[in-house]
């Protein structure tokens, strides 16, 4: 039973890791119409970054902030310089784009750090077991994890419902002709959510880096599982983002736990059923 | 017997209703103009008929079979020709590449898909007989994306006559014509209504009262009224929810 | 999408004739290197079908080329390739079959982000599972060169020219197949989709069963190009699977040109040709690679066929195909 309740928290922890990529994916193609196949390269990033900043500092502690405030500086940055001309162009051409920043990222990692596995310690603070209940405990910095993935989300979810900007963004992403409609500076709006989405990939790959080891091709891994999140999800939607990050996470877990013998595939099947019975995904609105 | 009948059609989005229990029916011989402010829902209503949008209820009958679940290729095959408000064409192709590509739907069953388009005489005499009849055939090997607005509309009628249907939806024809070809189109209107069901949403109404045998007044998405033209005319609902505004 | 006009197929005879002399003048690596660019432009020219013809943009396609590579191990060893390259390509078309009836639901960026998964789901089959031989790959028994009984032994020495002759026959086979293909009423249909699939279908086209013809089409065309490539190099690995080489091959594409039918077979030509001219000044090929999609997508909208064909030739604008990769 025991056994059952760890895998069940590991799942939640997985999607909710699987949110932070995945919303921005989903926002970014929502909102600007581009394909971002270097999304897990930015996740790759962050957890290279934590790795570094924690083999300086001896610490994850200081890898978290600067995976937010780096990815904030270097989305704005790629959008900027890259994304923001690529807007308009056909899918093919940006599908391109991102898979030529794939191989330039994975080549600049290559060149400055080598191409070898490293693990990244948990932080001593958190280095320790939780009991939950009598007879079983469970990670504290999966804890702390899972607090954060929730605490991020619902800031998320604030900012999206309750300000200005984030109803901005949020009608963008369901109707981008809506932004000019409402007056405003679509420019900006790009700016801001791809600048988010970046970091959010960052911190999330900030957070993974101790959970598991760090190494070369990463983020294609991550790339996948958040285009089967957004399809199961229902594409444009932070909603379907989080609900489809959460199921898939729990299938992904609980499914390589108790049917070994199907290895990765569960999520998969996942997806197929959803292909065949909504899609359009399973949280979008309307059909 | 009517060709297209739809009964207690209705249509949501989200908590909109953009067509609220319509019912209508087409027969062949007749122009059934469908008019109405803008919003009125006329093209969600040619939409629910051509199969571009499922009903939240209602159904629809092309003569004896019931449609409503059919996808809108399939009531294409089945007779269901229509036009488009806003052009809607293969813009990089040819105008009679365009129509000949509606005159080959009906032709294009499994075992044919392999036949060498340049043998297929008969879509071709029937693409250019329609290109004819709209008074495009001269501009036949221009790339549909250069013709100017008014060629494009006629091209949407032209790929239309070229399914061969038996139910013709136009939605705003003459929209953006100029006098002369308008008045063409009007005539051609009356022409095809002969052999044809057609249901013809129109702004201009001066052209409808000339052309159309009866009337259905939409307004926020009912049915206000229903007639001839002198009825309609006559009418003192539509007159005040419609003609009234100075039109 | 244009099939090229008389001078250009004279062009690509001679361009033809010229890899078939080449076991006369050239080294055993670079009859190996010619082999190589003749499989990937089979596979570019596959994927040209979906996405040059039909307007779909897959990542998966890759997964499809593999499976026709692991078909000769899965295979019974020593079966004829007359045997083994159908039963490829019928393996590669019943797995683009299910995939696509599946993506097919989806359009534009969907369909690019199911196929992808797909086609990795496909992958890590080969590379989990003891089906395809492990992660690292398997070597492979070329099936024999038998017709009708006869069987052909090829000398070690002499196989890198009959592989070079085979991989031309076969690359040339196909592209005469594409293009009457594109002349039939099916190809017509495809390049009407690819305009304006809503239109389409309000015109009566059932364009779903259009677009799966053509996605298990050029799936089976996948297979006998992966076929062929593990025929050359009689070694398999899970790689051959992988989404990265889904998108080298639409950057053979983009190389060569969306707009032209043998434009893939330009781009697979000028890929390999550059990274072989890039692994010769730096062991980064990623780089190399990486760079030159950069340039090819800021630089070079039209392709390399783009560049060469005459003006008059192309009818189209250069294609309009913002509509149709929209969802």
């Amino acid at each position: 039973m025991s056994g059952l309740f760890a895998q069940v928290l590991n799942g939640l922890q997985y999607g909710l890791l699987l949110f932070l990529i995945s919303s921005g994916l989903t926002l970014v193609f929502g909102v600007m119409g581009v394909i971002n196949l270097a999304h897990g390269s930015l996740f790759m990033i962050g957890a290279y970054l934590a790795f570094v900043i924690a083999r300086w500092s001896g610490s994850l502690w200081l890898a978290l902030p600067a995976a937010i405030a780096g990815g904030i500086l270097f989305g704005a940055l790629l959008e900027r310089t890259l994304f923001r001309r690529f807007r308009t162009r056909e899918h093919l051409d940006q599908v391109l784009l991102t898979f030529a920043l794939i191989l330039l990222f994975e080549e600049a990692r290559s060149m400055l750090l080598g191409n070898d596995f490293h693990s990244v310690p948990v932080p001593a603070a958190l280095d320790f077991s939780v009991p939950v209940t009598a007879d079983f405990a469970y990670s504290a910095y999966r804890l702390a994890v899972l607090a954060l993935c929730v605490l991020v989300a619902a800031l998320m979810f604030l900012a999206l419902e309750r300000t200005r900007m984030g109803s901005a963004v949020r009608a963008a992403a369901e109707k981008p002709e809506m932004v000019e409609l409402l007056g405003l500076d679509a420019r900006r709006i790009h700016t801001l959510v791809f600048a988010l989405g970046t970091a959010l990939a960052m911190l999330a790959g900030a957070l993974a880096a101790p959970l598991q080891s760090v190494y070369p091709g990463m983020g294609d891994k991550f790339l996948i599982i958040s285009f089967v999140v957004v399809v199961v999800g229902g594409v444009g939607s932070v909603a379907g983002a989080f609900w489809g990050a959460l199921l898939i996470g729990l299938v992904d877990t609980l499914g390589k736990a108790y049917l070994p013998e199907l290895a990765g595939l569960a999520v998969y099947m996942l997806m197929a059923a959803v292909l065949l019975w909504r899609p359009s995904g399973l949280f979008a609105r309307g059909a | 017997m009517s060709a297209l009948a739809a009964e207690g059609l209705t249509r949501r989005f989200g908590g909109l209703t953009a067509v609220d229990d319509v019912s209508i029916t087409l027969a062949i011989g007749e122009l059934h103009a469908v008019i109405g402010p803008n919003g009125a829902g006329k093209s969600t209503l040619v939409n629910l008929l051509a199969g571009e949008l499922r009903p939240s209820a209602g159904r629809i009958w092309l003569g004896r079979e019931e449609v409503t679940a059919w996808p809108s290729w399939r009531r294409a095959l089945a007779g269901i020709g229509r036009s488009f408000q806003r052009s809607n064409v293969m813009r990089g192709m040819t105008v009679l590449e365009n129509v000949r590509l509606a005159a080959q739907a009906g032709e294009f069953p499994l075992r044919r898909w392999l036949r060498p388009a340049a043998r297929e005489h008969g879509p071709l005499r029937a693409a250019r007989g329609a290109l004819t009849r709209v008074g495009l055939r001269e501009a036949e090997e221009r790339v549909a994306g250069t013709l100017s607005h008014g060629e494009l509309r006629l091209l949407e009628i032209a790929m239309a006559l070229a399914m061969r249907p038996t139910v013709l939806l136009l939605d705003e024809p003459l929209a953006g014509l100029g006098p002369e070809e308008g008045e063409r189109v009007a005539a051609l209107l009356r022409q095809l209504a002969r052999d044809h069901a057609l249901l013809l949403i129109e702004h201009d109404m001066d052209v409808v009262f000339a052309v159309a045998d009866r009337l259905t007044v939409m307004v926020e998405g009912r049915v206000l009224e229903r007639g001839t033209p002198a009825e309609i005319r006559a009418s003192p609902a539509v007159r005040e929810a419609y003609l009234g505004q100075g039109a | 999408m244009v099939v090229a006009g008389r001078a250009g197929h004279a062009l690509l005879a001679l361009a033809a004739a010229g890899i078939a002399t080449m076991p006369l003048w050239a080294s055993h690596y670079h009859l190996q290197l010619a082999s190589t660019a003749l499989v990937a432009a089979m596979f570019a020219l596959s994927l040209q079908l979906l996405v040059g013809a039909g307007g779909m943009v897959s990542l998966g396609h890759a997964a499809f080329f593999g499976i026709g590579a692991y078909a000769i191990h899965l295979l019974p060893p020593g079966l004829s390739v007359l045997a083994t390259l159908p039963a490829a390509a019928a393996l590669a078309g019943l797995a683009a079959a299910v995939v696509g009836a599946l993506s097919l639901r989806t359009r534009g960026f969907f369909f690019l982000m199911t196929t992808l998964a797909f086609g990795q789901m496909l992958f890590f089959v080969f590379h989990d599972t003891p089906l395809g031989g492990g992660k690292d790959g398997v070597f492979v028994t070329r099936p024999a060169l038998e017709l009708f009984g006869l069987v052909l032994e090829v000398p070690r020495r002499s196989r890198p020219a009959v592989m070079l002759w085979l991989n031309l026959g076969l690359l040339v086979l196909m592209y005469a197949g594409l293009a009457l293909l594109m002349r039939t009423l099916f190809g017509r249909a495809l390049l009407g989709i690819r305009a304006n699939e809503d239109r389409m279908r309000a015109l009566g086209y059932n364009t779903r069963r259009v677009k799966l013809a053509a996605f298990v089409a050029a799936g089976m065309l996948a297979g006998v190009a992966g076929h062929m490539q593990a025929m050359t190099e009689a070694f398999v690995n899970p790689e051959l699977l992988g989404w990265h080489r889904s998108a080298e091959g639409l950057l053979m594409i983009l190389l060569g040109g969306l707009g032209a039918l043998h434009g893939p077979i330009l781009g697979a030509f000028a890929f390999i040709g550059l990274a072989e001219a890039g692994t010769l000044i730096t062991e980064r090929q990623r780089l190399v690679v990486g760079l030159v999609i950069l340039a090819a997508v800021l630089a070079l909208p039209g392709g390399l066929a783009g560049l060469r064909l005459p003006r008059r030739e192309r009818r189209q604008p250069a294609p309009a195909a913002v509509e149709a990769a929209r969802p």
